[in-house]
């Protein structure tokens, strides 16, 4: 006898599963491709243009920014990560997370705020022009903040950290023993850092440098406001200015091929930093007692980037917000403040979500396919926020004029726009660009849970949906959290996309930042800004939790990446 | 038949096969066995039965019902089959009752609880149903694991090496209790392990998984012991003294005289190769049918058996090196000349194909 069932179901048969994870992939690349393909078939051809005009600019001062911004943080990074493990200093277990704090500062944000400070009519220059007696800009020199060079500045300030982490997490991953080894060859503890330490810790360091210049490509506040032409600055002006589409999907698929380029650099360090990683056993570092100068000089290094890259602006933008207090102005900030929430909780809600749904259908389901898809769908992390709003604004253009169309032709009337211009629009940017940090936290989580939880809970009759309710929920509950609020955050600071995509009079406290501050009146925009830099602490404290947790003598563990 | 019946097996990850023909029967009430090296495919057999691998090529029926044939096969939700996993797999957030009761969810929850306590009286973990899993010992989880299987009244348990995770102590306390769990629900059982001497005190019937997921002995504990099918399945509890006898006259010539030969069909002049388990040499001080002079090379006392290694002095199994436990201490410079027989109870002869 047959069970009557058998031929009708199979259980590794979950096509549900399967059709919804490639169907969520597909969305999350739609706009990738969009760019790519539009880009490949213009509808007047601009590239002669393009190149004779602006591509050359745009392409070195992408490359300078991207250069100046990946030495900075090299050398603050990798410096004071080896520091903060390596040595004994005053303050040392205060740095270990306090290096991270500008990490909840968006570039943009202290750009304007150093930009008040040292422009010509900022404090800075009047004290100097009031001890010196000098009395037009012709009479000193002064380094003009709004330039290439004060954009790498600032990016390297807030971006440092991403290096600081990885650098950290793998010169602490290195056995001491290799480090000792090399001293007790004769070799002194500069030339084994240079020749053992840093060798070692390669891997980590290129994930985190590539993770900067994502960024830095990615970024579109800072270079608006100093006026520098990269290619983010680029596609908007040939979108919104020239209002040439075509022109800003060209421009968008060039800046592909540099994301490809770091893409495949980080996937590489990533398969290289598993032979690399000698040993899972942390050891109490020995650590080199600095004494005296040599200590304090240590403090000096480590204390300069994060009073420079989050005290300063914090306090900076708190006396502003004070001084500016004005009850109307609040009330209009909280109304943005509610837009911010409102979108960021929607797509850290999605988000999360849908990773849930890929990362267990790959978990019960597994194979190439499946793995593939989830790659695939993670793949707008690397992709800057100019780029996928103007995939975003494609599709979902064609999407609306179809059902326009369709609606026409059938039923003889407009539909008008559907999706453009709206907060689906929006969270629908967001999504495909952050996708991957809710993916990467639930995958993790998942996996931490033992295949034999399956098992168990399958055998005791429990179904797919089931165990997933009853087991792999609660037990996943923390990385689920820790996924909404990655997501959130990084929303709440989201610049580029925003500005694109952002529903006609609607705006968050990132684009009304941008707005006040572009217009000079950054004063009235402290709160907001303190706002955004409110939120982005909350996921410095997660990282710093988990560093305190890692740390060597306590449990071992690996820090998340980032 | 009631109980588990798996037909020609096939299972293999890539190039790998892994599980080879293999076909076994476990009747209702009955414990059967797989023995076999880590890594031979007896913990994907067990998936396989319990529906958590998808099946390759054979069948799998429970109870005269066919739930696995080919490429179809009933989701493991639906076979009613408890499974045992090797670290147990505890639900870490729910209590040590709420463990037992989540197989019991199409029940009443009055009637789930109650079912649920029966089982945890059984092991004897009542006292603990508050707890949650991290609060218990290996043993205890053990036994709660147990009680959490068998709770919803599988067809068939299955038990991936049970008692691995356990100290050696511990371990022949909860064996022998989990023998007796299983008996009394009288459910059919299969198990596998690598430990031979845990199969032959829980096995009603003992399968060997030998290399390439073959099988190469079926039987009842004494079988295995006394009717080693090979030398591979003689070697499995433990290391075996060998020798090479010669057929002489329808009898196997050796240092140890002439034995009686198992294979008749045996070529005068050919090689048998035969096995003698530690415990059947037999040490004395006088010569007489079978024995051979013997020099001492070691003796160890380790409790309340010693170990014994010698070499045999004459004969075709000249300086042929043997080892044996026999009870108590053992003190050759005591005892003159020490001859050595074997117990042919514990000798198994292989001949050799040249």
């Amino acid at each position: 006898m047959k069970a009557p069932w058998l031929r009708r179901r199979g259980w590794l048969g979950l096509n549900g599963w399967t059709a919804g994870t490639i169907f969520i992939a597909a969305l999350a690349t739609v706009p990738i491709f969009a760019v790519v393909y539009l880009a490949l078939t213009p509808t007047e051809n601009i590239w002669p243009h393009l190149v004779s005009t602006v591509l050359g600019g745009y392409v070195t001062t992408t490359l300078i920014l991207m250069l100046g911004v990946g030495l900075g943080t090299l050398l603050i990074g990798v410096g004071t990560a080896w520091l903060v493990t390596m040595c004994r200093f005053p303050g040392r277990r205060l740095f270990e997370w306090g290096m991270l704090l500008p990490m909840a500062m968006p570039a943009y944000i202290i750009a304007y705020v150093y930009t008040d400070i040292l422009e010509f009519a900022g404090p800075m220059q009047a004290m100097l022009r009031e001890i010196f007696g000098w009395s037009s800009k012709r009479d000193y020199w002064f380094p003009e903040i709004r330039s290439l060079g004060g954009a790498i500045a600032m990016m390297t300030l807030v971006l440092y950290p991403y290096v600081y982490l990885l650098a950290r997490a793998s010169f602490l991953e290195q056995s001491v023993g290799v480090f000792e080894a090399s001293r007790s060859l004769g070799r002194g503890p500069w030339r084994s850092f240079f020749t053992v330490a840093l060798p070692l810790a390669r891997p980590g360091i290129v994930i985190g440098l590539s993770l900067v210049l994502m960024e830095t490509l990615n970024d579109y506040g800072t270079v608006d406001f100093f006026a520098v032409n990269t290619f983010s600055l680029g596609i908007f002006d040939v979108w919104m200015n020239m209002n040439n589409v075509s022109g800003a999907a060209q421009l968008a698929s060039v800046m592909l091929l540099f994301v490809a380029f770091l893409v495949f650099s980080e996937r590489y360090a990533r398969r290289k930093q598993r032979f690399h990683n000698t040993t899972s056993k942390f050891q109490a570092l020995p650590g080199f007692q600095l004494s005296g100068g040599r200590g304090l000089a240590a403090t000096f290094l480590c204390l300069a980037p994060v009073l420079l890259g989050f005290v300063l602006p914090t306090l900076v933008l708190l006396s502003y917000a004070q001084k500016h207090y004005e009850p109307e102005l609040s009330g209009e900030i909280l109304g943005h403040a509610l837009n911010s929430m409102k979108l960021s909780v929607l797509a850290g809600a999605i988000a999360v979500l849908v990773a849930i749904i890929m990362a267990y259908s790959a978990r019960i389901k597994g194979g190439k396919i499946l793995l593939l898809a989830s790659r695939v769908a993670a793949m707008g992390y690397a992709v800057p926020g100019a780029v996928l709003a103007v995939g975003v604004m494609i599709v979902l253009g064609n999407l609306d004029n179809g059902i326009d169309a369709i609606a026409r032709e059938n039923f003889g009337f407009s539909t008008g726009l559907i999706f453009s211009g709206t907060i689906a629009a929006v969270t629908f940017g967001y999504l495909v660009r952050f996708l991957a940090l809710s993916l990467g936290t639930v995958e993790a989580s998942l996996g931490k849970v033992t295949p034999s939880m399956d098992g168990a809970s399958r055998s005791l009759g429990r179904g797919a949906f089931a165990t997933m309710r009853y087991v792999h929920l609660p037990l996943i509950k923390g990385g689920v959290l820790t996924a909404v609020m990655l997501v959130f955050v990084d929303c709440m600071k989201e610049l580029p996309m925003t500005v694109i995509l952002q529903p006609f009079n609607f705006q968050t406290l990132a684009t009304f930042v941008h707005q006040y501050a572009s217009d000079e009146q950054l004063g009235d925009a402290a709160l907001a800004a303190l706002s955004i830099v409110g939120a982005g602490v909350v996921p410095v404290i997660l990282l710093s939790l988990s560093i305190a947790k890692s740390r060597p003598g306590s449990r071992p563990g690996h820090e998340e990446g980032v | 038949m009631q109980g588990l019946h798996m037909v020609g097996i096939h299972h293999a990850y890539g190039a790998a096969k892994i599980l080879n023909n293999i076909s076994l029967t476990v009747p209702a009430g009955e414990l059967v066995c797989l023995l076999g090296p880590s890594g031979c495919g007896k913990t994907t057999l067990l998936r396989i039965a319990a529906g958590l691998e998808q099946l390759q090529a054979g069948s799998v029926t429970i109870d005269e019902v066919v739930i696995a044939e080919g490429p179809a096969q009933l989701p493991p939700e639906e076979r009613r089959i408890g499974y045992m996993f090797q670290d147990y797999a505890l639900f870490p957030h729910l209590s040590v009752l709420d463990n037992v009761i989540f197989g019991l969810f199409r029940r009443d929850r009055r009637t789930a609880r109650a079912r649920a306590l029966v089982m945890l009286d059984q092991v004897g973990m009542v006292p603990h149903a508050e707890k949650y899993p991290h609060m218990l010992s290996g043993g205890q989880q053990q036994r709660v694991a147990l009680a959490r299987a068998l709770a919803p009244e599988p067809r068939l348990v299955l038990l991936d090496e049970p008692f691995s995770d356990l100290d050696t102590n511990m371990r022949a306390r909860v064996r022998q209790q989990t023998l007796s769990v299983l008996k009394q629900n009288n459910v059919a059982t299969l198990m596998v392990t690598h430990d031979p001497e845990e199969a032959m005190f829980m096995a009603d019937r003992i399968k060997v998984l030998g290399d390439q997921g073959r099988i190469l002995q079926s039987g009842r504990p004494a079988d295995i012991y006394y009717k080693p099918a090979d030398e591979y399945v003689a070697r499995l509890f433990g290391p075996m003294n060998m020798i090479d006898g010669v057929v002489e006259q329808g009898g196997l010539k050796s240092s140890f005289g002439t034995m009686a030969l198992e294979d008749s069909t045996a070529a005068e002049g050919s090689i048998v190769r035969v096995l003698i388990r530690p415990e059947g040499m037999i040490l004395s001080n006088g010569g007489g049918d079978g024995g051979a002079p013997v020099d001492i090379i070691s003796a160890h006392l380790l409790g309340d058996t010693s170990v014994v290694r010698f070499k045999v002095r004459n004969g075709i199994n000249s300086g042929a090196e043997f080892h044996m436990r026999m009870s108590g201490a053992f003190d050759p410079t005591e005892l003159g000349q020490i001859w050595a027989r074997v117990d042919l109870r514990h000798a198994f002869q292989y001949p050799q194909n040249q």
